[in-house]
């Protein structure tokens, strides 16, 4: 055996020890799951074995699981022939580690797991087919199932043995959210029986399976009850009454994962365990193959991991790091990013026009410091080195001896160039400049520039401490050096970058814009504000598009379009829901969230309602909502963003579609479950996708067009990760 | 096809369904025994005559279980040889018993049958059969499932109908209620409730209350507030993303009652009739059954009656009695402004928002009422229906002669 060493002790205890050759961490892979099956195969026949104890030989954890790229690769087990002999062996395929973990829990004698670290997915699951689970005492050990993250469903026993040990109600948010356990929890949650200190957890193990070893699991005893009862007992029917509403209150049927897994959970712990784990299987399976899953896998998972570790980097650029970095701008923006680079241990000069303005953006730092020690999560010295690490100040000298700049001023060319031009007079020769812009062309703004090869745009998101992407933008004389640079410091600094050409709001503003713009436009055309939002809302997207034009605020996205005016000239084509903004900015002084009243009003108590007066600016002539208008709703606020992603892929302005969809679901929240704009057209099809969008462009307009590009790989039957995919297979 | 004619219809009082009701210490099998028995003894029947009982019950569990109708046959000391069958269409069960029975004598299947309900609420409680469609993800979620509290305040939302709106319904029923009972209008059908002694134990609707004022209903919390708010409010505005908020504007005052009772009607062909020496007081003139959209489930009622009224063409205004039950006040008034019946012609004598609504036996109940009505007021036609768990309406249509 390869992944597995067996050593019997005097006392007939086998210490079986989990430690695959190659890899820093133990998976399930194919090897593994086949010599599960020995190892079961020898404990049983071999007389000298008593009771088992498994454990592993990594430090790096217990085991994560199986290898969702191996899973998610060739559309994993789903992908294999059609029809029914295909789906009978992708099942048999799919209940493999099923099979072997239920092979190991009926085999007759006591096995206990000693589980020494991190046990995730499938590793959490072989603990759970043992018979008794001892942790290490170490608070950082994460015990999960967080299959239903990504679009998937634990396979491998999971939504059967958590449910049996803790309940359903108790198990759903650890199925459900995929929401991880520490050892102490687990101990609580009746999901671990022992935690014990690091080094002793093989010989609590022992102890237990020489002393009581009981080789019978619980739900295999005659007087086993589900613990708060099944779905038709008194309190288990309302477990799953409220259970199944308020799955559909936080997924609007968005996501087969999580409604697969309660099924499976509601049909499983009404029978006898063998029959539950068939019941599990065909679920995983029917999960697995939904284009969700696939989406979801790839964004969410693989692309995630491989942008995270720089693959849209230039390789032939020696690696750099960014030690002290200037933030000019101490607003809101700056302020962020100067708490997210001083956290990265990175020197931070703080600079605004008055020393208060700069101190209060320290200041922000500061709380957030604040908060993480209260809540125990850092230590009172740590924090205050962080803090140390901010200077801020209005005097440009500071910024001498910085690598980088980001310029945070306000979206105005003329403040832009001044400051540009300021910092410059400090750097040195290589030192890169970014602007943290999230409209203004990069290659205008580095005219300002003395270095323009230096130049470069790097968009943060806001709240920038929370907001995981940056856009970083490539101006047209912008090096490869800078871009390089810039990834480093985006990773440096624990950020996921995607790397896009220059154009009016780059990738993200732009295709985030067609969103809003969406909504408005169904304003004008008479479409109930509420029909907008609560459709909004259930594609996906994490708010409605009103209420997302009230929290953006108005005034700034009219003062955009004002300026898009000005520069397009007679090319702007002016919409019908322009009145409409512009009475409720410059009339009514609307403005949104920030000013308390925009199409909602927001009453000190209670949540906000729509504002009674917007039917008077747009007439409602679509007052109720069937489910064909549902429907053409939700394409075409999804269908508007992916057209403008796909439009981008022409224009060159993205190039990977791993960034685009992973930028589309970090930076805007483009709806999850898709696996982002460019996987949705893959999903749809080409073909299908231009004809709706077809469709859509006569009844609504040209701006559904889809761009030759599109009609191109529709003609030829491409997706854009077989024809934009190369890049992405070059560089991971 | 025979035509069916009703011969009589019975009810029992309906007490409160809690454990301090009146009818709680008797059985659900003697509420429906004691029903068949004033059927027998009122018509001096030869039950060997009757081809089959139908009861509704909705909730056919423990004492309500196994085919209560045939169990009562026998406790009811009918001839051996009278059949019994269960039904269950959640609140029109008795109705839909009435109109399976009167199905059975038009196809000749039966010259003599009895169709109504039993449902003792306060001994086996509304739910505690369990199902599928609830609790089940896959028809939980696919149908938008709220519980009907929500359903009715949906309704209410949509419809425009506010928390003064239903409450000024319910107070009217109330009055209404009070009234009819005040000038014996159910003495006809009502059969009081005996005990294991022969002692009456209820001989009047234990939860009418023709005090009630706007103002003593002002005081009542929405029932359904916290559910809707922990999750059914966003289920439902997902299926109707029309509705901004949900106005929750109903509670235990402007919604049916839960109470415990029996009903029965004797249906049979004219012959039978003639041969029995009964005298046919009604004919079912049609029936139909509908399904509606699920999630905001209680608009069947005016559904099933256009369809009705369709096939017996009839227009709305050639009926001259309505009776719905009134399990929410939204229900009622959505089914009026749909169809634009007029306060005078609906539930003329109050309804289970005073009386109750014993589940499998209302419909049953509530045609009785109205064919009581029909005689006392001299008028000829009444179409009877309710609202249905799931999305559904029944309706019947019945006419004297």
């Amino acid at each position: 055996m390869e992944n597995f060493k067996i050593e019997v002790d005097s006392d007939g205890v086998a210490l079986v020890t989990f430690d695959v050759p190659g890899r820093s961490m133990n998976t399930l892979t194919a090897s593994v799951i086949k010599e599960i099956g020995e190892i079961v195969e020898r404990i049983k026949s071999d007389a000298e074995i008593k009771g088992v104890v498994i454990t592993s030989g990594k430090t790096t954890g217990f085991c994560a699981g199986a290898d969702l790229g191996e899973l998610g690769g060739n559309g994993g087990l789903g992908g294999g022939a059609g029809g029914e002999a295909g789906l009978k062996a992708a099942y048999d395929a799919g209940f493999a580690l099923n099979k072997a973990f239920r092979a190991l829990e009926t085999c007759g004698k006591p096995v206990a797991a000693a589980i020494n670290g991190l046990a995730m997915g499938g590793g959490l699951e072989i603990a759970l087919a043992c018979h008794y689970r001892v942790v290490a005492d170490n608070p950082k050990i994460q015990l999960a199932l967080p299959e239903a993250k990504v679009g998937l469903l634990p396979g491998a026993g999971g939504t059967q043995r958590l449910p049996r040990l803790m309940g359903v109600m108790a198990a759903a948010p650890y199925l459900l959210e995929g929401k991880s356990m520490k050892p102490a929890e687990a101990l609580a949650n009746k999901v671990v029986h022992e935690v014990v200190p690091a080094d002793q957890v093989v010989e609590a193990a022992k102890t237990w399976v020489k002393t009581k070893g009981d080789p019978v699991a619980p739900w295999d005893k005659k007087d086993f009850k589900l613990p708060g009862g099944g779905p038709y007992t008194p309190t288990g029917g309302q477990v799953f009454i409220m259970g199944n509403a308020m799955l559909r209150k936080q997924t609007y049927g968005n996501y087969p994962a999580q409604l697969n897994i309660l099924k499976a959970v509601y049909e499983g712990t009404q029978v006898p365990f063998d029959a539950a784990i068939r019941i599990e299987t065909r679920y995983f399976l029917k999960t697995m193959m939904s284009p969700q899953a696939k989406g979801m896998i790839r964004t969410l998972f693989l692309s995630l991991q491989e942008l995270g570790k720089g693959s849209g980097r230039p390789a032939n650029v020696p690696p750099s790091e960014a030690k002290k970095v200037a933030v000019l701008g101490a607003g809101m923006m700056g302020a962020g990013i100067a708490y997210v680079q001083a956290m990265a241990g990175i020197e931070t000069v703080l600079i605004d026009q008055s020393q208060e303005a700069a101190e209060k953006g320290k200041a922000y730092a500061e709380n957030l410091l604040k908060k993480a020690v209260s809540r125990g999560k850092m230590t009172q010295d740590k924090a205050d080195a962080v803090l140390a690490l901010i200077t801020p100040t209005t005097d440009y000298a500071h910024v001498k001896g910085s690598d980088l700049v980001i310029e945070a001023v306000f979206e105005n060319r003329e403040i832009k160039a001044d400051v540009t031009q300021k910092a410059e007079a400090q750097l040195a020769e290589d030192a890169i400049f970014g602007s943290n812009t999230s409209t203004l062309p990069i290659t205008g703004l580095s005219k300002a520039s003395v270095r323009p090869k230096n130049f470069i745009g790097i968009h943060f998101f806001s709240p920038v401490d929370k907001m995981g992407l940056v856009e970083i933008i490539m101006g047209e004389e912008t090096s490869q050096e800078a871009l390089a640079k810039s990834i480093d410091y985006v990773l440096k600094i624990k950020k996921t970058p995607i790397v896009v050409n220059d154009s009016r709001g780059f990738y993200t503003s732009r295709c985030f814009g067609t969103f809003v713009q969406e909504g408005l436009e169904m304003l004008a055309d008479g479409i109930a504000p509420a029909i907008i939002d609560n459709v909004g809302r259930a594609t996906g997207m994490p708010r409605g598009p009103l209420e997302m034009n009230d929290d953006v605020a108005l005034d700034l996205g009219y003062k955009v379009t004002q300026q898009t005016k000005k520069d397009l000239g007679d090319k702007f084509e002016d919409r019908p829901f322009a009145p409409i903004i512009e009475k409720m900015v410059v009339e009514l002084q609307r403005f949104g969230r920030k000013n308390g009243k925009g199409f909602y009003d927001y009453p000190e108590n209670g949540p906000k309602t729509l504002w009674k007066g917007l039917s008077d600016l747009a007439p409602v002539t679509i007052a109720e909502a069937d489910q064909t208008l549902i429907q053409e709703i939700r394409t075409r606020l999804l269908y508007r963003q992916a057209v403008e992603a796909a439009r981008c892929f022409e224009e060159g302005v993205i190039t990977d579609p791993r960034e685009a969809d992973v930028g589309a679901i970090l930076g805007w929240g483009f709806a999850p479950w898709t696996g982002g704009p460019i996987s949705l057209i893959d999903a749809v099809g080409a073909k299908a996708f231009v004809e709706t969008c077809d469709g859509l462009a006569q009844k609504y307009g040209k701006r559904f067009a889809p761009p030759a590009l599109l009609r191109e790989m529709a003609e030829k039957g491409e997706t854009f990760y077989g024809r934009f995919g190369a890049k992405a297979k070059a560089a991971a | 096809m025979a035509d069916a004619y009703i011969f009589d219809a019975v009810r029992t009082p309906r007490g409160k369904g809690k454990k301090d009701g009146s009818l709680h210490e008797t059985t659900a099998l003697s509420l429906a025994t004691q029903v068949l028995e004033a059927l027998r003894d009122r018509n001096g029947l030869d039950t060997s005559k009757v081809d089959d009982v139908v009861l509704g019950c909705v909730s056919p569990v423990g004492e309500q279980g196994s085919d209560i109708a045939r169990t009562a046959v026998l406790t009811a000391d009918y001839a051996e040889s009278v059949a019994g069958v269960q039904i269950n269409r959640f609140c029109a069960s008795g109705l839909e018993a009435v109109n399976m029975a009167a199905a059975k004598v038009a196809s000749g299947e039966a010259g003599l049958a009895i169709g109504g309900g039993v449902e003792s609420m306060s001994r086996v409680p509304m739910g505690s059969d369990g199902g599928a469609w609830p609790t089940d993800p896959s028809s939980a979620f696919k149908t938008y499932f709220a519980p009907q509290g929500v359903s009715a305040d949906l309704i209410a939302t949509l419809y425009g109908f506010s928390r003064d709106d239903v409450d000024a319904y319910a107070v009217e029923s109330q009055k209404r209620a009070a009234a009819a009972w005040a000038d014996g209008r159910f003495k006809k059908s009502v059969i009081p409730v005996k005990d294991q002694l022969g002692l009456t134990l209820l001989d009047h609707d234990e939860t009418v209350r023709g005090s009630t004022t706007m103002q003593t209903l002002a005081s009542l919390n929405p029932s359904f507030t916290g559910m809707g708010e922990m999750a059914f409010d966003a289920v439902v505005t997902q299926r109707y993303p029309q509705v901004e908020r949900v106005n929750h504007v109903h509670h235990a005052g402007n919604s049916s009652g839960i109470v415990d009772g029996a009903a029965g009607v004797l249906i049979g062909t004219k012959e039978m009739g003639e041969a029995l020496g009964l005298k046919a007081r009604a004919k079912i003139k049609g029936a139909a059954s509908i399904g509606s959209e699920p999630s905001i489930m209680l608009t069947g009622p005016a559904l099933v009656s256009e369809k009705l009224l369709k096939k017996l063409g009839m227009e709305v205004k050639d009926i001259d009695l309505y009776e719905l039950n009134e399990a929410f006040a939204s229900v009622v008034l959505r089914m009026m402004q749909a169809l634009d019946i007029p306060h005078d012609k609906m539930n003329v004598n109050g309804g289970a928002i005073a009386m109750g609504h014993p589940l499998g036996a209302t419909g049953a109940m509530i045609l009785g009422t109205v064919l009581d009505e029909l005689e006392r007021s001299d008028k000829e036609t009444a179409l009877i229906t309710l609202c249905v768990g799931a999305g559904m309406g029944t309706a019947t249509v019945i006419e004297r002669v």
